[in-house]
């Protein structure tokens, strides 16, 4: 019996074997779930590899959540493939180089935009390409950075975290009457490729294990992992809007 | 340097950095000369470990800069 038996879930944001969302998919196919992976662009080719190191076998497609066309020809393939989708995993971020860093003031509305249309407002894409193939309820689950105070030079990622977050309650309120669930983890900082393109990260890693209440390990995704595959799992049924901080307890303490 | 074992090394370099292979070269370096970034290394270095049969961790990745201390990383874990 695993927690995720007969449910069909698509996996977006899957990099390298470190990426969070590998070990989403990887103990989400441990615990009976039948997985597919997205990628985009560039980093494509690279998912494509990395999806040869998980348990099973699985189908990678093409979903730049910028394109629509990604989108339309994701959901069609699905309905024929399944049918049917119970979960989606948004690991979803970039944000131009300007956007991170020592200058806040830097960017141009150009550089936000991108920032915040590829890491928010993609989870309200994700909703419109997937809700309709949730027919037996479902859940979005996404990888969130608590950014409920301001944090250095996260910046305009920051900002686009808030957006998500804010995105993530209203698509409870959007999807609720049909049994879809909208959930966020919010993750302390764990060593992956999105990690490394942040200036200023080993500030929160060295914060962190002190601050921490249960301490916490950069290089462990597991924790992160088993959390969003309960969300993903019917063991939330009554938990939607919800932000999970799975940060070893570091947003619970001020010093 | 083992002819052999680098001919292997060059043909995933050029497979997934799309590069010819007389750029290939011990001291070429991945940023200048081949126009990789932190990506392609990481493809790269999963190419390589399907290639040989090993595992190079990530933070193993950090501070190499040059096709030969790439192919010294990966031949290092045989």
């Amino acid at each position: 019996m695993g927690l995720l038996d007969g449910k069909n879930i698509v996996i977006t944001g899957v990099l390298t074997d470190a990426s969070l969302a590998f070990g989403v998919a990887q103990l989400a196919q441990n615990e009976g779930a039948s997985v597919v992976l997205t990628g985009a662009g560039r980093a494509l080719s690279l998912t494509e590899r990395v999806a040869r190191k998980l348990p099973r076998p699985v189908d990678v497609f093409e979903l730049d959540v910028t394109v629509p066309e990604h989108l339309d020809n994701v959901r069609a393939a699905l309905a024929e493939k399944w049918g049917r989708v119970d979960g989606v995993l948004h690991a979803i971020g970039f944000a131009p180089e300007a956007c991170l860093g020592d200058d806040f003031m830097a960017p141009t509305w150009t550089d936000v935009s991108v920032a915040l249309h590829i890491s928010a407002y993609s989870l309200k894409a994700l909703a419109d390409a997937f809700a309709p193939l949730m027919t037996n309820g479902g859940s979005f689950v996404g990888l969130d950075f608590d950014n409920s105070v301001a944090w250095p030079a996260y910046n305009w990622m920051g900002v686009s975290k808030s957006a998500l977050e804010s995105i993530s309650r209203y698509l409870a309120v959007a999807l609720g009457a049909r049994g879809i669930r909208s959930n966020l983890v919010a993750a302390g900082p764990v060593k992956t490729m999105a990690a490394k393109s942040i200036p200023g990260f080993k500030k929160f890693e060295d914060a962190w294990d002190d601050r921490a209440p249960l301490g916490w390990d950069v290089t462990d995704s597991s924790a992160v992992a088993k959390a969003c595959v309960a969300l993903l799992s019917d063991w939330f049924p009554a938990t939607t809007g919800e932000i999970v901080h799975v940060d070893g307890g570091y947003h619970a303490v001020g010093a | 340097m083992d002819q052999a074992m680098f001919a292997r090394f060059r043909k995933c370099a050029v497979e997934v950095l799309s590069v010819s292979e007389d750029q290939v070269v011990p001291e070429a370096k991945f940023g200048d000369d081949l126009d990789a970034d932190s990506l392609d290394l990481v493809e790269l270095v999963m190419a390589l470990e399907e290639e040989f049969g090993v595992e190079v961790p990530e933070e193993d990745l950090e501070g190499i800069e040059t096709v030969g201390q790439a192919y010294d990383l990966v031949v290092g874990k045989l």
